[in-house]
Formats: structure tokens, C-alpha cells, sequence
């Protein structure tokens, strides 16, 4: 029997618990042809453990409306809850707390800290934490991207595709509750993208991690319980 | 707690990775040139004052005419201060029939407590320094009083009721003077024989003076207290009132040594908060990553603070330590140039005030970018066009501001002065970004019909508007700097050098009679000597202004009232002295002769509140003379020639009866010429100031070593300047370096490029520098230093050409490893 995930999305989510909700969320920028809108009254719920792929044209909203449910940014109206914590009320020190404790991030163009090694990298989300064993989970984690001979290198010492697993041992070394991936395998070839995009799911499943992905890449998107459609600021 | 922890974790990675190494050569250098002028300053200055005390004999000298309270004495012993006394009065000295009234010094032990006393065995001789003072027993008379008498070692003088020998011929003594004070032949002998002449009797007029000499610190405690407690008739002298020639010199290099300090610490202050910018633009990516990790702001700024002062620790060490080898290496190198005596060693302030410096610096300069980046978006990390929001202009420039007006107050310690600097600064600066603001509009109109290099190289100039006005202000005050410290150094150096040729005289004659006057100069000239102009010399004093006599008078200066109740030397001259400057009015001209007109110095001024048109009243001889003040002189103290405060027009004191001075060089070994001399014209009195001029000329010598050496750290400034500015658009350069030579520019096309936009920075910021510098060095010169000032079209086209080859030079050096790095690797690296 052929199961289409996307059928069997709402109904799962229905039975796990919200950990990410959106409600008519909208940005708007001035911009010197006036105001503009970005994300256009955007309602979403997410539930624990999902898998959200965000699909559409280049500038449609995709990156915006991430940078909304991580707390990055401020929507101009509508409220973000993050397991059950109102971001939108928070400051900016009370929203990286939030971010220090419960949410990853894996970026299009990486975003090592060039001064720090890989491990240093890694480890820095949990020594923010205060994390107290941090060197030691974070070279279990360097272990599990396959990159524990290279800890002590410098992201220039390393190619594209090790510098994104650096980065994915850093986004899942916190355990966090929310993963959010911003065109993580744009940067990459498509058989290195292909293979980030696998170790992508394979941690996410054993860390069970909700996973919110912007993508331009089909194939990476249909690996997604579910895939919501961008455009011009709205969802489709 | 964690956070402290976490961040100093985050310091050592960064130290590791070198990415806080900009910022901390800007420093080292920094705190190397603070702490190195600070160190060649203080021995110099510890080496000048050291010199200078020796005219007092001592660092401190208390004179009174009753005898010194031994509660002082012991005070001073107290305090951890050397002491001696020396007692002086006027007594007629016999030898047999010969008698000459002499000035007798009687000194205890340890006398002089600075310099040294020089003796002979014959009269005019070149004198060996003595061991101790004349034993009980013993005098030691000066080649003058020996000549007058007859007499030789081993005579035996009478003096009062005692009868003393001849131990030795006294040649020098550090406290004679070079002020002219004393006219009479000198006679030291020990204190212990006084008692013994009888000579100090109720009512004799004798001067008892208190000798104190110890560490600076020391000193300056001992001096307040004795200020305090001194009684009202007793007379405190320290260096600052001693000979004029060394206080005049050893002022201007202590002036142009703090300019030039302070010129150091401003342009390292530019390259500090160049490399701060650097620094920031590096690290806008970093912390906003950290902060989509989970970083708190307080965090972040706890980062930027423990960086800052982490940075100022290290240089302020490394820094100190260049800084004190440096001058030391200089010290060595020079060693030729410094006179026989040694410097005295460094003290540790300099590395006290190099960390203060470095701190404040940091906390002016750099704090306020770093506290910016903590205000970076985390959203930057999606959104690469987003940085911190704009500071306000207060908190951006504000403690930078704040920083500047402190240092500079601290250096010149004057409210006007320090205005005029500011106001100057501030408006160079305008007036640099200004031009900036200009020629970067005009370069985007301009790059139309250049070719395809000078294009690229105009077009970066107003893209990167911002970063090139910046540039513009930086090169140009770097630049502006430096010529400004070359034209005064050129300045100070030629002021002194011609102020002391070779030959300058090294005898003063003083009290030639007026029919001897002729053949007094034909002896001279006979012996070889050259006697430089013949002036009269009258005693007079003043007794009133503008009718109102001097006794009812206030004055705002305690020299003005000095001046007014003692007689003075007066002179009467066709010609105005070399040396001397109408600063107001008008000199006379050979119609005016005898008119009733007087011409007087600027102290004179000042002291008694003079003005032009003033009358004044003399008392010459019981002659009554009024006469009006046509002119107003700036004097050359320092210039070692017969000066006068006050000189009249000719034709009026010509009958008054008078005496005349000359002064003339004498080579070495005229000893037997003198004592001739002296007996032939025994009225006349011979000042021997070679030893001074010895003084003088090691002092100046160690004020221009001071100048060149602090020239030279100031350079080293100036050049972090240009570095820093140039790395702080090397990141950008190297990216589009990168992608041009990816788009098929030759290597050749993009260094084109890059040194056309550094030479039209360059030539620029020289143009405006040499004008800045012209106008800067005119007020310094004229105001400050009292020098006159010659415009130097030379400095201008050395700031224009050289300005221009230094920046473009520099630009090139800092550039060239952008241009040759494969362009994959930059574009690669940037990804």
C-alpha cells in the first residue's frame, strides 16, 4: 500500500502535542518604495517530532517567515508560540534563552565561527547553556557526523560539505526541540547536498527533533512529513 | 558567573586564532611610542634638572639675611634630604699691603650638593674638580682676588681677625652665578674658620643661604612644607629661577617633548580606533551567530569588555617593553651626542602611564564600536545587509572626544592653550572630511574617462564613501602630524644651533672705565681676542610711573615690585640688540636721538604692567630723568649676549657717568692673558661663562636627542595609522580583487586600481595635511615656543609627494598579498 506522508501529516499532528504555532503572522518593511509586505497573515501549527518542509519561489517569505518562528525576528503583527512561550513577548536576551535551550539552526552558507575549530564550534551552543560536560558531547556528536579526526581544524581547513556536518553536529548537540534549516544543501554539489540531506533525517530521527526546513530542493523537501507552499508572503 | 567563565574561554580562542592581532599591534605600538617618550623624557629631564640644579648647587635653596632656623635643617634630615650651608658676605681681603674687597663664601660640608667645584694651582688656569671643601685653615681665593692681591699658593690672607692660607685657586663653583649678580672677586673657605674672622658682627650685611638636595619626590614634599614655613623675608630658589639661558632651553624642549608625546597618542589613537572598526565590521557575523545560539546581549559586551581589557594588559607589557628597550637602544646610539655625564635611569611611571594610556584609549576609541557589535541582530544571520543599528552620534564619538580633550589637557595643563588645540583639531578634522565628502562625490564623475584600472580604483573610492572619508581623516592627520613636527624640529634644532656657534664669547668684562674703554679693546684685540659690541652700563633706578611714585604702587607680579625698589642696569643703544624683537611700537631712528625715549623688555612689561606711551621716571646718579616707553623688545635670554631690560636712546645718558661691558671668545689657554688683564684694568670684572655654556650645550644636546628620538616614535605612530587604515579596507579589497580577477583582470589591472585609489587618498590628505601643517606650525612656533617662523615650501611638497608615495606605498604593501592570493581561495574562503 502506497501511505502519501502528506495524507498522514495532519492526522498525526493531530494526535502529538503543538510545539511550534504561528498565528496571522506578518511582516512588514519600509522600503523606499513604501511599505512592503514580506509574510502575509501566516498561521501554522507544528507539532512535536514533524517535519515541515517551506517551499516556494526566491522571494517569497520562505527565510522571513523562519526567521518569525525562531525568534530572530520580530513579526509586525501576530503572535509566535514556542512550546507554549509567546516569543513575540519576550525581549531579545529572553528570546536567546529561548534559542540557548530549545531551538538549532543549520544555515545555507554555514556559519561556522572562523576563529574557533570545529570543536570549539560545536561546543559553543552547549558552553552557552552552561552545558557541563560540553567537550565530550561534542565530539560524540563530531563522531556521529563522521568528522571526530578533524576537531581540531578551522572551518577554512575544511571543505563545504565537512563544514555543513560541523554545522549539523552543532544545531543537534543541544537536543534541541526545534531544528530549523535554512537551504541547508544550497551551498553544496547535489552528491554532497544529497548526502548532508540524508545525515540530516537520520539525526533527526534518532533525536526526534521537530524539523522546520526552507528549501529550494525537491527531493529534500519530500522527505517532510509535510510541505507547506510559500508565495508572495503567503501560504498556499 | 558562566558567562565571565565562558567568555574568557571564547578570549583564548580568539588570541589563537590571531583575530584580535590588528587591534593589539595598533596598541603595542601605541603604548611602545607612549612608553618610550616616556622613559627618554624622564632621564632627560631627571639629566636636565640634575644640570640645572648644579647653577644653585643644589635642587633647592633657601636664602635669608638672618641665620638659618636649625628647625629647618632638621626637617630637611627628617625627610631623607642632604643638606649644606653657605654663608656669604662682602669683606676687604689683605695680603700684606694689597687689599681687594672680595665676596667671601664660608660652606660646611658637603657643599656643593649639585655640581661640582673646580681648582687650580695658578690663577686663570684650567681648573680639576676638588675633593671636598677648603679645609679648616684654608681658602681657596678665585684667580681674580689672587691676581688683585699678588698673591700665589701658600700666602697667607687675612680676613677680618683670622689669618688663613692659600690651600688652592678656586676656578669655578657651580652657585656663581651666570646672572651677574655678583660683581665681585670670590673666596670660599670653610665655615668652621667664621667664628674666627669675627667678621659677622650686629648689623654686618650677610646672606645665610640653606642648601637642599634629594630625589625629586623628596624634594618637591620638602618644598611645600618649607613654602609653608618659611619666614617672610627668606628667599626659596629652585630650578625654575635659575640662569635663564638653560630655563629657556630646557622649557622649550619640555614643551615640544609633551607636543610631540601627544601627537604620538592621538595618532595612535586613530590607529586604534581603525583597527577597532576592522575588528568589528570582522566580527558582525560571529556575534550574530551568537547570539541565534542562545547569547545574551549583557554576554556579548561582557566579551567586548574582557577582549578590551585583555588587549590593554598585553600591549601595555609588550609595548613598555619595546618602548623601554627602544630608548635605551637610542641612549646607546647616541651616546656621542649626550655630553660626559651619564643619563640617569628610567623611571617606572612611564609604564603606569602607557596602561592608563592604553586603557583610556581602548575605552574611548574602542568601547563604543565593540559595545555596538553586541547590538548586532541575530538576524544577521539570515540577512547579511543587517548590522548594528546606527549609534547615537554622542555615544559614538563622545568618549572618543572625551578621551582626546583629557590627554591633550593633560599635556599642555594651559585652559588657553588647550582650547587653541582643540578648537585647531577639531576644525582640521572638519575640514578633512570635508574635502573627503568633496572629492569622493567628484571622483564618481570623474571615473568616467579613465581607463578601465583608475576606474575600478576611483569607483571604490565612492562606494566605500564612508570607509574613504575616514581614510582621508586618518592619512591626513597622520600626515599633517608628522610635517608638523618635522617643520618645528627643524625649527628648534636651527634656533639652538645658531644660538651657540663656536665662538660664541665665552667672557663677560664688566665695570670698564670709560678711559680705559679704548684701551681695554686694543688689549683685546691684540691677544686674538674678537670683543663683541660695547655697551654702556649705568646704575639707575625707577622711581616713578606716569607720575606716581613706584612706593605707592601694587603690582599683580612679585618681580615687579623687586624690579622697582632695587637699582638697575640701564643701557643706551642707536642700534637694536641681535636677539631682541620689537614685538610692539617702534625702535628709534637716528632723528630721535636724544629724545627723552626708553625702550623695555616684555618682562619688564608684564612685571611692572607697562605700556607704550608710558612715562617713566629714573633716578641716574641724583639725576632726575622721564622718559617714555617708544618700544616694547622680546629678548633672547638664551642668545649669550650683553641684554638689557631697559634701553634708552641715544644721546641722553651720554654724560652721565657710567661704566662699560663687553664680552668676547678667548681659545683656551688665555689663563696668563687674564691675570694680565686683571692686573692692568684691576676695576675691571671677568666673567668666565664657559663652564655655562659647557651646561647649556649639554642640555641642548640632550633636548635635541630628546626631539629626534621622539620624532622618530612619532613616525612609528604615524605609520600605524597608515597600516590600520589601509587594513581596514583589506577584507572588502580582497573579495573584489577576487571577483575582478575572476572576470578576467589581469593581476597588473587590479593593483593599477588599488594604487590609484591609494595615490588620489594620498595626494589628498598631503595637500590638506601640509596646509594644516603650515598653519598649525606658525601658531606652535610663534605662540608656544617663542620661535620665529619661516614659512617651509619645502615641508609642503614633501607633505604632498611624500604623503602621497607614503600612503600609496603603504596601500601597496598591505595590499599586494590580496592581489596575489588565488582568487578561488578568497571567493572560496568567503562563501
Amino acid at each position: 500500500m502506497n501511505i502519501n506522508p502528506r495524507q498522514n501529516t495532519s492526522a498525526q499532528a493531530q494526535v502529538r502535542s503543538s510545539v511550534l504555532k504561528a498565528e496571522h503572522l506578518t511582516k512588514q518593511v519600509q522600503s523606499p518604495e513604501g511599505l512592503l509586505t514580506i509574510v502575509h497573515d501566516v498561521s501554522l501549527d507544528i507539532a512535536s517530532g514533524e517535519s515541515i518542509a517551506v517551499v516556494g519561489p526566491s522571494g517569497a517569505g520562505k527565510s522571513t517567515l523562519l526567521a518569525l518562528l525562531a525568534g530572530l525576528d520580530l513579526p509586525t503583527t501576530g503572535r509566535v508560540f514556542l512550546e507554549g512561550r509567546d516569543l513575540t513577548q519576550l525581549d531579545e536576551d529572553g528570546r536567546a534563552l529561548v534559542r540557548a535551550e530549545r531551538v538549532g539552526f543549520v544555515f545555507q552558507s554555514f556559519h561556522l565561527i572562523p576563529s574557533l575549530t570545529a570543536l570549539e564550534n560545536v561546543m559553543l551552543p552547549l558552553e552557552l547553556a552552561g552545558h557541563a560536560r560540553a567537550r565530550h558531547a561534542a565530539l560524540e556528536t563530531l563522531r556521529q557526523v563522521g568528522l571526530k579526526d578533524r576537531a581540531r581544524h578551522y572551518p577554512r581547513q575544511l571543505s563545504g560539505g565537512e563544514q555543513q556536518r560541523v554545522a549539523l553536529a552543532r544545531a543537534f548537540v543541544t537536543e534541541p526541540a526545534v531544528l530549523f534549516a535554512d537551504e541547508p544543501t544550497g551551498n553544496l554539489d547535489a552528491a554532497t547536498g544529497g548526502r548532508i540531506g540524508q545525515l540530516l533525517f537520520e539525526m533527526n530521527a534518532r533525536s526526534r527533533t521537530t524539523l522546520v526546513l526552507v528549501t529550494h530542493d525537491s527531493d529534500l523537501a519530500t522527505r517532510c512529513e509535510r510541505i507547506v507552499h510559500m508565495d508572495a508572503g503567503g501560504l498556499r | 558567573m558562566r558567562a565571565l567563565l565562558l567568555s574568557i574561554r571564547m578570549l583564548s580562542r580568539e588570541w589563537r586564532s590571531g583575530e584580535l592581532g590588528v587591534l593589539l599591534l595598533a596598541l603595542t605600538v601605541a603604548v611602545a611610542a607612549l612608553t618610550g617618550v616616556g622613559f627618554l623624557v624622564s632621564r632627560i629631564s631627571a639629566a636636565v634638572s640634575m644640570q640645572a640644579g648644579q647653577v644653585l648647587a643644589a635642587d633647592l635653596r633657601l636664602e635669608s639675611p638672618q641665620p638659618i632656623d636649625p628647625t629647618v635643617i632638621a626637617q630637611a634630615r627628617k625627610s631623607g634630604i642632604r643638606t649644606a650651608l653657605a654663608t656669604g658676605l662682602l669683606s676687604v681681603v689683605f695680603q700684606g699691603d694689597q687689599s681687594q674687597l672680595a665676596d667671601i663664601d664660608a660652606v660646611t660640608g658637603g657643599y656643593p650638593l649639585r655640581g661640582t667645584v673646580k681648582v687650580a694651582d695658578q690663577p686663570f688656569d684650567r681648573g680639576a674638580p676638588a675633593r671636598g671643601i677648603p679645609p679648616p685653615g684654608e681658602v681657596w681665593p678665585d684667580s681674580r682676588l689672587l691676581a688683585a692681591l699678588g698673591g700665589r699658593l701658600g700666602s697667607r690672607l687675612s680676613i677680618g681677625a683670622a689669618e688663613l692660607r692659600v690651600g688652592r685657586v678656586l676656578i669655578s663653583r657651580p652657585d656663581e652665578g651666570g646672572t651677574f649678580t655678583g660683581l665681585l672677586p670670590n673666596l670660599l673657605m670653610n665655615a668652621a674658620d667664621l667664628p674666627r674672622t669675627q667678621l659677622i658682627q650686629p648689623g654686618s650685611r650677610v646672606s645665610y643661604g640653606a642648601l637642599f638636595a634629594g630625589s625629586p619626590a623628596r624634594v618637591a614634599g620638602f618644598k611645600g612644607w618649607l613654602e609653608a614655613h618659611r619666614r617672610p623675608q627668606e628667599r626659596l630658589r629652585d630650578i625654575s629661577s635659575t640662569s635663564p639661558q638653560i630655563k629657556s632651553a630646557v622649557d622649550r624642549a619640555g614643551r615640544f617633548l609633551s607636543l610631540a608625546s601627544l601627537v604620538a597618542v592621538l595618532l595612535c589613537a586613530t590607529a586604534v580606533a581603525m583597527s577597532a572598526r576592522r575588528y568589528v565590521g570582522r566580527h558582525l557575523d560571529s556575534v550574530a551567530l551568537l547570539k541565534t545560539l542562545g547569547a545574551t546581549r549583557r554576554f556579548t559586551v561582557w566579551l567586548a569588555t574582557l577582549q578590551l581589557l585583555a588587549v590593554a594588559a598585553l600591549a601595555a607589557v609588550i609595548g613598555s617593553v619595546i618602548g623601554y628597550v627602544a630608548q635605551a637602544w637610542l641612549v646607546y646610539a647616541l651616546r656621542g651626542l649626550l655630553a660626559s655625564r651619564a643619563l640617569p635611569p628610567a623611571s617606572l611611571v612611564p609604564v603606569a602611564m602607557g596602561f592608563l594610556t592604553a586603557v583610556a584609549l581602548l575605552a574611548g576609541f574602542a568601547l563604543p564600536p565593540l559595545l555596538q557589535l553586541s547590538r548586532v541582530p541575530a538576524l544577521r544571520v539570515l540577512r547579511r545587509d543587517l548590522g548594528p543599528p546606527r549609534p547615537l552620534v554622542l555615544l559614538a564619538f563622545g568618549p572618543a572626544a572625551a578621551v582626546v580633550a583629557l590627554l591633550i589637557y593633560w599635556v599642555v595643563l594651559d585652559w588657553k592653550l588647550f582650547l587653541g588645540f582643540t578648537a585647531g583639531l577639531a576644525a582640521f578634522i572638519a575640514l578633512l572630511a570635508l574635502t573627503g565628502a568633496v572629492l569622493v562625490l567628484a571622483a564618481g564623475r570623474l571615473r568616467e574617462g579613465a581607463g578601465v584600472a583608475w576606474r575600478y580604483g576611483i569607483a571604490s573610492l565612492s562606494r566605500r564613501r564612508a570607509d574613504s572619508i575616514v581614510q582621508i581623516v586618518a592619512f591626513g592627520t597622520g600626515i599633517m602630524a608628522l610635517l608638523l613636527l618635522g617643520i618645528i624640529r627643524n625649527d628648534l634644532d636651527g634656533d639652538w644651533r645658531r644660538s651657540l656657534p663656536a665662538d660664541l664669547p665665552n667672557y663677560f668684562f664688566i665695570n670698564i672705565p670709560p678711559q680705559s674703554r679704548n684701551a681695554f679693546i686694543a688689549y683685546l684685540q691684540a691677544r686674538g681676542a674678537r670683543p663683541s659690541v660695547v655697551l654702556p652700563m649705568i646704575r639707575g633706578r625707577l622711581t616713578a610711573i606716569n607720575g606716581r611714585q613706584v612706593e605707592t604702587l601694587r603690582f599683580a607680579d612679585h618681580r615687579g615690585e623687586e624690579f622697582a625698589n632695587r637699582e638697575q642696569n640701564l643701557t643706551w643703544s642707536a642700534a637694536l640688540g641681535a636677539g631682541n624683537r620689537v614685538v610692539a611700537g617702534r625702535w628709534w631712528t637716528p632723528a630721535q636721538d636724544g629724545q627723552p625715549l626708553v625702550s623695555v623688555s616684555t618682562e619688564f612689561e608684564k612685571w611692572l604692567g607697562l605700556h607704550l606711551g608710558d612715562r617713566l621716571t629714573f633716578d641716574i646718579a641724583g639725576e632726575t630723568f622721564t622718559v617714555r616707553v617708544a618700544s616694547i623688545r622680546k629678548v633672547k635670554w638664551d642668545s649669550f649676549r650683553p641684554n638689557f631690560f631697559i634701553v634708552f636712546a641715544p644721546g641722553l645718558l651720554d654724560k652721565v657717568a657710567g661704566t662699560y661691558l663687553t664680552s668676547a671668545y678667548l681659545a683656551p689657554g688665555a689663563a696668563r692673558s687674564l691675570a694680565e688683564l686683571a692686573r692692568q684694568f684691576p676695576s675691571v670684572s671677568i666673567f668666565d661663562i664657559d663652564d655655562l655654556l659647557a651646561d647649556v650645550r649639554s642640555v641642548m644636546d640632550k633636548a635635541v636627542l630628546a626631539v629626534q628620538s621622539v620624532f622618530g616614535f612619532t613616525l612609528l605612530a604615524g605609520l600605524t595609522v597608515l597600516l590600520a587604515a589601509v587594513q581596514s579596507s583589506r577584507d572588502e579589497r580582497r573579495f573584489e580583487s577576487a571577483m575582478l580577477r575572476t572576470l578576467g583582470a589581469r593581476r597588473r589591472t587590479v593593483l593599477t586600481g588599488v594604487l590609484a585609489e591609494f595615490a588620489a587618498l594620498g595626494i589628498l590628505s598631503g595637500l590638506i595635511a601640509a596646509a594644516g601643517a603650515s598653519v598649525a606650525a606658525y601658531f606652535l612656533t610663534t605662540r608656544v615656543l617663542d620661535l620665529r617662523y619661516a614659512f617651509s615650501a619645502w615641508a609642503c611638497l614633501v607633505g604632498v609627494a611624500g604623503g602621497g608615495l607614503m600612503v600609496i606605498a603603504s596601500g601597496w604593501l598591505a595590499t599586494r598579498s590580496v592581489v596575489r592570493q588565488p582568487p578561488l581561495a578568497t571567493l572560496r574562503a568567503d562563501i
